[in-house]
């Protein structure tokens, strides 16, 4: 156990019957990180979230959050842990102020009043703070949920896709928010499926079907998908499109209006493939690096061509 | 975790609730429009001892005996007689359509066998489909034909006269003289109606907290079950305490119902009834798995609590192995406290065998919810 690591966490195992949802998942985060959590819908990313606060048992798999056993001080963590649930969990029919009160005083915050007030007044909502929590619109409730996280103090944040349906101010606020705590020694995980928020990250795992895929920065996981790409502009993409998803050596092209994003796993056969094209007069070629996107979707084909028959 | 930090999750679910009990108008209107409903519905309009039922006459003996009968029959108040003169055929078609409860034959030779010493017959049909409607009537018919006819019965005819029987029966109704069936419900209602409320209430606590998804915020926390458990069940005591306090006001003022016992003695075992019924409720939301479920349990609960308690029907009218069942409900023993209290000034020491079963009814229950109680999603 090392004592920078806020969350060191080896082979997590967990079913839901027949679905083996998390398979063999390990992940170490360090103090005052904020380490992104991606994967596409039902890859086991909540349930992983679920298991390092201790609202899930894993089947098997150990390890150590904030430096207690999450298997069996599930108690401690959960003062030291502020959660946001995917799923807005806070009472509608309470005031935003009757919330943070009633959590605040949950664990046990000296001074509840006062805390709550500096809350409030941290993240803006001091002027809502008598609102009922149910006639809040997407972006206030969020801001309401980060607040009630946060304001136990907690050394490490579990967000579960804390920006879906939020509007792109609100998230990018929220964003700072999140350095902001990460700049006072907080440490975050979470979870997302917008690139940007991926790239605003230190460090990054990727999840599919269960599996941990990838990890590390950004430039590391696409250094680490041994992608090639090159864009071209073209005068009739859809049609360049379906020839070069022909080609052997080419394993994606996607359109960005008239620029197509062509990859391919090996750089030699890319060349060739793309060859015949090159020097036509009207393809503007040249050579670009992956984005995130096309690196996590590489290794996600990856792991269902493989994952299917291993599993 | 020490004590004062227990004190605070407690208190802070406990103002929590309270808020919420605000929020909600409807169910706090329910919760204080109900017993007051029943109360009006059970007082008023419900008789368990019914009188004035309408009872057709067929009639061809016009003699003053046959007079003697029917205004006998009709000062005891049981029988509304129709004065219209009626066929035998017409008054069993009365009967057939529901029109009339008793059809009373009196034969066309009533007078003369009478004064022959025949025993001539009288005959009276009921309409037994309800047997509670004519029990009543039908016993006072004994009276009647025992007394009837002592004016008629002078001179030669003073033979007739059965006399006095050989010995006399005195009755005293105890309790309840004038056997009023609002002295019996009202203090019924209060443990019905709590029966109701209360279950269904906590019923809903956790499985509404589950529905909503604010469950898993609240696994979330340092807190444990019991703290949630306690802090979800006391503010429905203050209700139940509400609702109690209505029932017996109107019941005194409305129905002068009284209160014999000792008031602070029946609070008391008031407090530990309504904690058995929230303990129950909670279990049930700890095993339910959404809302309807959870009101599906309270009325699988609350059916044979008011059939087999005693509410309804007498308890010991009913068979031995349904007597059983009766005595695992919280209301049949509460019944026999707040009926013995209210109504017999029952002391401390007759009604505590009835407390027992009520605390160790409320400990089962305690067990069950804190095994159920799950400390996670899994």
């Amino acid at each position: 156990m090392s004592p920078d690591l806020a969350i060191e966490v080896s082979g997590l195992n967990k079913h839901f019957g027949a679905l083996h949802a998390v398979r063999d998942v390990s992940i170490d985060v360090r103090r005052g990180q904020i380490c992104g959590f991606l994967g596409p819908n039902g890859s086991g990313k909540t349930t992983t979230i679920r298991m390092l606060c201790g609202l899930m048992t894993p089947d098997s798999g150990q390890g150590t959050c904030l430096g207690f056993d999450i298997l069996r001080q599930s108690a401690a963590i959960k003062r030291e842990v502020g959660y946001m649930t995917q799923k807005f969990s806070f009472y509608e029919d309470l005031s935003i102020r009757e919330n943070l009160r009633f959590v605040a005083r949950m664990y046990g915050v000296p001074n509840p009043r006062r805390v709550v007030e500096q809350t409030l007044e941290r993240l803006g909502l001091t002027g809502r703070q008598k609102q009922l929590a149910g006639t809040l619109s997407g972006g206030w409730k969020q801001r309401m949920a980060l607040a009630a996280c946060i304001l136990h103090e907690p050394q490490l944040l579990l967000l579960d896709e804390p920006t879906a349906g939020v509007d792109p101010k609100a998230r990018r606020e929220f964003w700072d928010q999140i350095h902001l705590l990460a700049a006072e020694g907080l440490t975050v995980l979470v979870s997302t499926h917008y690139m940007d928020e991926a790239e605003r990250c230190n460090v990054i795992a990727y999840l599919d079907m269960g599996r941990l895929l990838a990890r590390g920065s950004v430039a590391e996981i696409i250094r680490g998908s041994g992608l090639t790409t090159w864009h071209v502009d073209a005068p009739d993409p859809g049609a360049l499109a379906h020839a070069l998803r022909q080609r052997p050596g080419v394993s994606m092209v996607a359109a960005f209006g008239n620029t197509l994003h062509v990859s391919g796993p090996d750089s030699a056969a890319l060349d060739q493939a793309l060859a015949p094209y090159r020097y036509e007069p009207q393809l503007r070629w040249h050579e670009s690096v992956p984005t995130l996107e096309d690196a996590f979707i590489a290794l996600m084909e990856k792991n269902r061509a493989t994952g299917v028959v291993a599993a | 975790m020490n004590r004062s930090s227990f004190l605070k999750r407690f208190t802070a679910i406990l103002a929590k609730e309270f808020v919420q009990m605000r929020r909600d108008r409807l169910t706090f209107a329910m919760m204080i429009g109900v017993p007051i409903m029943q109360l009006i519905l059970f007082g008023y309009a419900i008789n368990a001892d019914p009188r004035k039922l309408p009872t057709a006459v067929v009639a061809t003996d016009a003699s003053p005996f046959s007079r003697s009968l029917l205004s006998a029959l009709d000062h005891t108040g049981y029988f509304a007689i129709d004065p219209n003169p009626y066929t035998a055929a017409e008054a069993q078609a009365l009967l057939a359509r529901g029109k009339v409860q008793f059809v009373i034959t009196i034969p066309s030779d009533f007078a003369r066998s009478l004064e022959r010493g025949e025993r001539p017959a009288l005959l009276i049909e009921a309409d037994a489909t309800d047997p509670g409607a004519t029990g009543g009537a039908l016993a006072a018919m004994v009276q009647v034909a025992n007394t009837a006819l002592a004016h008629d019965l002078t001179g030669p005819l003073a033979r007739l006269n059965p006399g006095p029987p050989p010995f006399e029966v005195r009755v005293h109704r105890l309790y309840n003289p004038e056997g009023l069936t609002q002295y019996n419900i009202v203090p019924g209602l209060i443990g019905l109606i709590l029966t109701m409320t209360m279950i269904m209430m906590t019923s809903l606590a956790m499985t509404r907290e589950r529905e909503r998804g604010t469950f898993e915020n609240l696994l979330a926390m340092p807190v444990r079950p019991f703290e949630v458990m306690l802090g979800k069940i006391v503010p429905y005591i203050f209700v139940g305490a509400v609702q109690v306090t209505v029932i017996l006001t109107v019941g005194h003022y409305l129905f002068g119902v009284p209160m014999v016992g000792s008031l602070l003695m029946l609070s008391g075992v008031l407090v530990i009834f309504i904690a058995a019924n929230l303990t129950i409720g909670f279990t049930f939301s700890t095993i339910a798995k959404n809302q309807l479920q959870a009101m599906q349990m309270t009325f699988f609960f609350f059916l044979p609590s008011i059939l087999l308690s005693g509410f309804m029907f007498p308890f010991r009218g009913m068979p031995g192995w349904a007597q059983t069942i009766g005595e695992i409900f919280p209301l049949t023993h509460f019944l026999r406290v707040v009926r013995g209290v209210m109504l017999k000034g029952a002391s401390w020491a007759e009604i505590q065998p009835e407390v027992w079963p009520l605390l160790a009814f409320m400990g089962g229950a305690m067990v069950v919810a804190m095994l159920r109680y799950r400390r996670t999603l899994d």
